[in-house]
């Protein structure tokens, strides 16, 4: 019986950034470090997928969850976080998705992980994640009334 | 053809009700609907209309068992946010109670796996120590659960100087205790011939779904973020993670025992270390931005998610616990494997499972549905251990 860490991932916080950078640096619209373990990132929707297929399969980072915001500018602010295992910095991307379309690509086809989150965010705030492969009620029940959504400032 | 057996929605002997749609081929299992939302109570859209130091206490009203894990991750979320710590003590006192409350969680997931499986006294026993901790936590909070300990930048109550060695000593006879679990659970062929090669979760299945906690640390996925981003005293007390390579539902239990002599080792370390001094900032007002808050529950990573706009009441407050992650993994762990051990593969997780309320067993080719007791899938398991202890002649 083993009682000690035994996989270590093997980058460090300054590796990751870097590749980070090299990769996607003229796709970023903005890095915001809060402090040395928050670090946020905009980025446009449309780089969504290829983004987080790259922390998740070439970084192996680790999808946390997502938080989807309703904010008065007009869409929706959707937070992917990530982690990198045993780092101690939580990676935010962050998109926003304009009103009324709320449309974006979904991540889940290749992060298992954020098949349910993504499922909730689409009932709870009405975006639609196109290429979802099992898009349907995660927490509402199924004779909720279409379009009606009850994280929604505007209704 | 396979037939489906429905398992739940809700159970009333313990909360966080789901539902699974076991699809079966004679006696094995071959695929898994997972549904949930049977209890949805709108908390997140409630914290937006409660007060910061309110907030805390609705976070409390998550999960019952391990109450202070979901304040614990609030008041990390704000202090992320608001940019400023608690002081020394009041950061031992959280740990302690987030320890206490790891060892019930424990014990009390242990009592239940024993159940299903047919060890009603590994249950008794179980029951009969959980108790020591609750006088513990009823000693120092008031409480024996939903402990209303942590605020904002500090806690509530102060842990007296003159109660230390009652705690001590009380805490010390946990020990012999927890030896007996480790010895009846672990050295039994019969708990080894159920639970070993069982419900496996590999390595890469628990990197896929993004599991975490103690549904992780048994397949060889090392997180725990106690040790990865170190919050309260935990980086100040000397402690290991107890991580285990099989994935299975032994190495679950596993890793669950050895988890409470960690948790014991960093009860004794601060209580040892705690030095006088204030327990309280009393900050009111949070400034605008976000925070994010994250602890290590029972059961594994809590995540909060905080915004503010400058005002009384968070913008959005968002909340994952860890069985969101951990549930969704069932899907795999239980494909392949017999009826009989499909109720311990989905309590494995600790998702407060139990949902078993009532079974529907429908036959597709004859149309005939057979409606059955949630405790037929318990007698079902019980069964199982029977015929293993007759093949093994104990």
């Amino acid at each position: 019986m083993s009682v000690l860490r035994e996989w270590k991932y093997d980058m460090t916080w300054k590796e990751i950034e870097q590749k980070i950078h090299e990769k996607f640096d003229n796709k970023i619209i903005k890095w915001f470090e809060q402090n040395d373990e928050r670090i946020y990132v905009d980025i446009d929707p449309s780089d969504m997928v290829d983004f987080s297929r790259f922390l998740f399969e070439d970084l192996q980072a680790r999808f946390i969850t997502a938080s989807g915001v309703d904010t008065p500018r007009g869409g929706i602010e959707i937070l992917y976080h990530f982690d990198f295992y045993q780092l101690p910095q939580v990676f935010s991307l962050r998109i926003f998705v304009k009103k009324p379309e709320l449309e974006i690509e979904s991540i889940a086809p290749y992060i298992k992980g954020a098949e349910w989150i993504e499922r909730e965010i689409a009932e709870l705030l009405g975006v639609k994640f196109n290429n979802h492969p099992n898009m349907k009620h995660l927490i509402l029940p199924e004779d909720w009334p279409e379009g009606k959504y009850p994280l929604r400032r505007d209704q | 053809m396979s037939e489906i057996i429905p398992i739940g929605p809700y159970h009333p002997l313990q909360e966080e009700p789901e539902f699974f749609r076991l699809h079966v081929e004679g006696e094995k299992v071959v695929k898994l609907d997972i549904e949930i939302g049977y209890n949805h109570r709108g908390i997140e859209k409630l914290a937006e209309s409660k007060s910061w130091d309110q907030v805390v206490f609705l976070v409390e009203r998550i999960c019952g068992i391990c109450s202070c894990s979901h304040p614990a991750a609030s008041v990390n979320a704000m202090e992320d946010l608001g940019g400023i710590e608690a002081p020394e003590r009041a950061q031992y006192i959280r740990t302690i109670i987030a320890e206490l409350e790891r060892i019930h969680s424990h014990m009390l997931w242990l009592g239940l796996a024993g159940h299903f499986i047919g060890y009603n006294t590994v249950w008794m026993w179980v029951w009969k120590y959980r108790e020591i901790i609750c006088d513990i936590c009823e000693k120092i909070t008031g409480n024996r659960q939903s402990y209303a300990m942590f605020k904002v930048w500090g806690v509530r109550r102060d842990i007296l100087e003159e109660d230390i060695p009652w705690i001590k000593k009380y805490l010390s006879k946990l020990k012999p205790a927890l030896d007996l679990f480790k010895g009846a659970v672990m050295d039994d062929p019969v708990i080894h011939a159920r639970t070993k090669g069982v419900g496996v979760l590999t390595t890469k299945q628990a990197k896929d779904y993004c599991v975490v906690g103690p549904t992780a640390r048994p397949s060889g996925v090392a997180i725990d973020v106690r040790k990865d981003n170190p919050y309260f005293a935990y980086d100040w007390v000397d402690w290991d993670i107890v991580v285990l390579q099989e994935g299975d539902v032994f190495a679950k239990v596993a890793c669950r025992i050895l988890e409470m002599y960690e948790s014991v080792k960093i009860i004794e370390q601060c209580l040892d270390k705690m030095k006088p001094g204030p327990i309280d900032l009393n900050v009111k007002e949070l400034p605008p931005g976000e925070g994010i808050g994250r602890t290590e529950a029972p059961r594994g990573e809590v995540y909060h998610y905080v915004r503010s706009d400058g005002s009384n009441f968070p913008a959005r407050y968002k909340v994952r616990a860890p069985s969101y992650m951990n549930i969704f993994s069932n899907e795999v762990a239980v494909v392949g494997e017999k009826i009989a051990d499909a109720a311990l593969i989905l309590a494995a997780v600790d998702p407060c499972y139990c949902c078993t309320e009532r079974i529907v067993a429908v036959d597709r080719d004859k149309k005939e549905e057979r409606v059955m007791k949630g405790s037929d899938l318990i007698r079902l398991s019980q069964e199982r251990t029977e015929q293993v202890r007759k093949e093994l002649g104990v």
